[in-house]
């Protein structure tokens, strides 16, 4: 029945039925007596984000945990066999640990990386052709920079003309071609670096902008005082930008926890390069093993928790302060 | 074909038990179906003698979701055209690129297509046994019963049951080489496995590389090279122990399967056979199977394993035929009595039990579908009622001729039999890695280890 309606109708249909609701609902908001109104407002505007964070996140999490217990086809109850599987089989494992390096290795080079270009620009000249330099692959999709990097890594035999960037580099100065996707465990440091080079800009605007925050009285009493370079970083930059580097770890691991599109584009998670989100979309949705692909993602859920609930909480005590 | 009156006579009175299924359905009652069936006739728009069977649901709709798209998914609903007109039922045809895992999604959501061509047996299985598949109505399965051969009936059941008709087909255990290259040199066409050896010999000594091979395929990187095992497989250990192993009644890692992918090693792990025209064994691993034969043109190759559908794959304006450009011959076996053919198809499942969908079914599994749609071209069916003068480029005719074959023992591709989780997954992952450089039991035990315990 639906299909046969022309779908411009139906989408005016939705505009008018939201504004229809929330119509409804700020006029019944009004005409709340005056005793309680303020409660009767809270509920009133709270219920439909409460409503749909509810359906959209909340009951599929829910699931998904629950799912996680079940076997392949969701009917039976197989207890903790799924987890016990991510842990013991020999690919997961290998899945497990080029998780933590990336884990590990992206929010560590990508800030470091971002935080050193910030200070060696700031108020350089050219900094801002310099900044836009190193912003541009922010730009870029992931699937596009992965792609580019797919080329940049391309190999030929070693008598032939090289098309990747990264091997006539190789063979330029007298090496032997190399198999950058394809010789593990170095492989997965490869990919590693598509995702740095994607998030160093994120990294270098954000503490750059924090830098320039940097109190000038404060700059100037430690220049007064005769530090060199290197303290004035230590003991004056860095400790004042320390709640600007917490945010940009955090939401760089976040990211770096879900990487998924990188991997898929660049190797497939052949080759050992297989990291949880990959792992978790090929049980779930290729395999049809359910149980499994839910049991990774609970752990991808799992994983990203306490970084969330640490930048909660760097959040809160930065309020604090103020 | 001289049988086809019969068949038809045979057909109609099936399909007046559909549409007493259909009257009942719709509630008026089985007595009046063959009125119902007069009436239908009667309706049908003229030329339309032949679709007699499947009206009477004129004005419905029915989906229809498959992997298969652009010029081909075009070419299929080009051979729907009579039947809509004539039947007044429309199809739906959908084709994406994420047929498998979309395909999950939209059954698990309530939200499944009425027909859906499903490559792999394993896949069919497994919506059989979650109960979402019905089985096939009265007409389908006697048309299956009467064109197709035990072997494709029993892949498209689960337990004895019927579930879903064959329709396309391919034959993989084909050699792609250019006849005139080998004529030029001399060389001729094995007719045994040893003489496959020894002819790569004779090529490999005379200073080129005889093999090229890829197996590069975006997230289904691998396949081509379960396909070289399979093929082996039925070669090395026989059509029994395929079986077994493919059921995992041996485990995978079984000295029948370590021989089979060493007889792969001998050759695609030989530096003095591969890779023609790419480089070194592993260049094999990042070589795309749409590229992989292409040095064959530029005579740096001679030998490409590929399937049949491989045929459109080379560069416009190349000429497909036994004495043109490029042709295929069987892979073959150790000696020229047993015949062993590995190749794949879709079969047609559905996931509704309207009466214009059994129509649909039945439809597609018909000599005269499988005529039409050949007719059109570049695609073949194991349907036996499929006539190879209907059939225009030399490689189908060959492939049906290969398929229709009574000496030929037909298997289904192994890795589609396989659970997802082995068959789309760790073989083809197992694979890659074994091009890669691993070792051969040292794979087959991941493999093993893989295999789905439920």
């Amino acid at each position: 029945m639906n299909e046969t309606q022309p779908k411009l109708l139906m989408l005016m249909y939705g505009i008018i039925a939201f504004f229809a609701v929330v119509g409804i609902l700020l006029l019944v908001v009004d005409r709340a007596p005056k005793r309680g109104r303020e409660k009767v407002q809270l509920v009133a505007f709270l219920a439909p984000a409460l409503l749909l964070l509810a359906v959209g996140l909340l009951i599929p999490a829910i699931r998904t945990v629950i799912l996680s217990f079940k076997g392949p086809f969701s009917d039976t109850w197989v207890g903790l066999d799924n987890y016990a599987w991510m842990f013991t089989n020999g690919d997961s494992r290998r899945i497990l640990l080029n998780t933590a390096a990336w884990v590990v290795l992206v929010p560590t080079l990508a800030t470091t990386v971002g935080l050193l270009y910030a200070i060696v620009i700031d108020k350089a000249r050219g900094e801002a052709f310099a900044k836009a330099l190193v912003f541009m692959p922010m730009a870029i999709s992931l699937v596009g920079a992965s792609i580019i990097w797919k080329f940049v890594y391309t190999v030929r035999p070693a008598d032939d003309n090289q098309i990747g960037l990264a091997n006539q580099l190789l063979v330029l100065v007298g090496l032997e071609p190399y198999r950058f996707l394809q010789d593990p465990p170095w492989n997965t440091l490869f990919l590693i670096v598509i995702l740095i080079w994607i998030q160093a800009g994120f990294a270098m605007v954000i503490l750059s902008a924090a830098i320039k925050a940097v109190s000038a009285d404060v700059i100037e009493a430690a220049r007064l005082d005769g530090v060199n370079a290197w303290q004035m970083f230590r003991n004056v930059t860095l400790p004042s930008i320390r709640p600007a580097v917490v945010v940009v770890m955090v939401t760089i691991t976040i990211t770096t926890l879900k990487a998924f599109d990188i991997v898929r584009t660049t190797t497939g998670g052949q080759f050992e390069t297989g990291v949880v989100a990959t792992a978790l979309y090929d049980q779930a949705f290729v395999f049809g093993e359910v149980g499994k692909g839910s049991a990774l993602a609970v752990l991808l859920f799992v994983l990203v928790l306490p970084i969330v609930v640490y930048q909660v909480g760097v959040l809160r005590s930065q309020r604090e302060i103020r | 074909m001289t049988a086809r009156p019969l068949n038809r006579r045979r057909r109609a009175a099936a399909g007046i038990v559909g549409l007493a299924l259909a009257a009942t359905a719709c509630g008026t009652g089985g007595s009046t179906a063959s009125e119902g069936e007069a009436d239908a006739d009667a309706s049908l728009p003229a030329g339309c003698e032949d679709y007699a069977d499947y009206a009477g649901s004129s004005g419905t709709e029915v989906s229809m979701y498959t992997s298969i798209r652009d010029i081909e998914a075009d070419r299929y609903v080009q051979s729907f055209e009579e039947f809509e007109k004539c039947t007044g039922i429309t199809i739906n045809y959908e084709g994406s690129g994420e047929f498998e895992a979309q395909l999950n999604v939209k059954v698990q959501g309530g939200n499944a297509p009425d027909i859906a061509f499903i490559p792999q047996p394993g896949l069919l299985q497994r919506f059989v046994q979650a109960g979402k598949v019905m089985e096939v109505p009265e007409g389908t399965a006697e048309n299956v019963e009467e064109f197709w051969s035990e072997a494709w009936k029993e892949y498209g059941s689960v337990d004895g049951k019927l579930y879903a008709a064959p329709m396309g087909a391919n034959v993989k255990s084909y050699v792609w080489y250019s006849p005139s290259q080998f004529e030029e040199a001399g060389y001729e066409v094995p007719t045994t496995l040893d003489e496959l050896m020894a002819l790569s010999d004779e090529i490999a000594g005379s200073g080129k590389k005889p093999w090229c091979a890829g197996i590069e395929s975006g997230d289904a990187t691998g396949w081509p090279a379960t396909d070289w095992v399979e093929d082996m497989m039925l070669r090395t250990a026989g059509a029994e122990t395929y079986d077994q192993w493919v059921n995992h009644e041996i485990p995978f890692n079984d000295d029948a399967v370590v021989e089979a992918v060493d007889a792969v090693g001998a050759i695609l792990k030989n530096e003095k056979y591969v890779n023609a025209g790419f480089g070194d064994v592993r260049s094999i691993a990042t070589t795309s199977f749409q590229d992989a034969g292409t040095p064959i043109l530029e005579g740096e190759c001679f030998l490409h394993r590929q399937a049949s559908f491989y045929a459109n794959q080379w560069p416009e304006g190349t000429t497909v035929a036994e004495d043109g450009d490029v042709f295929a011959f069987y892979l073959p076996s150790e000696s020229e009595d047993s015949k062993p053919v590995l190749g794949g198809g879709e079969f047609v499942a559905a996931f509704a039990d309207r009466p214009e969908v059994q129509k649909v079914q039945t439809y597609l599994s018909s000599d005269e579908y499988a005529n039409t749609k050949a007719e059109i071209g570049d695609w073949i069916s194991a349907n036996t009622g499929l006539d190879v003068a209907n059939v225009k480029n030399p490689i189908d005719q060959l492939s049906v001729e290969t398929l229709q074959d009574e000496s030929a023992e037909f298997r289904f591709d192994g890795s589609d039999l396989m659970p997802a989780a082995v068959g789309a997954g760790s073989f083809w992952n197992g694979m890659t890695e074994w091009i890669n450089g691993a070792e051969t039991k040292q794979v087959l035990d991941g493999i093993e280890e893989s295999w789905p315990s439920s």
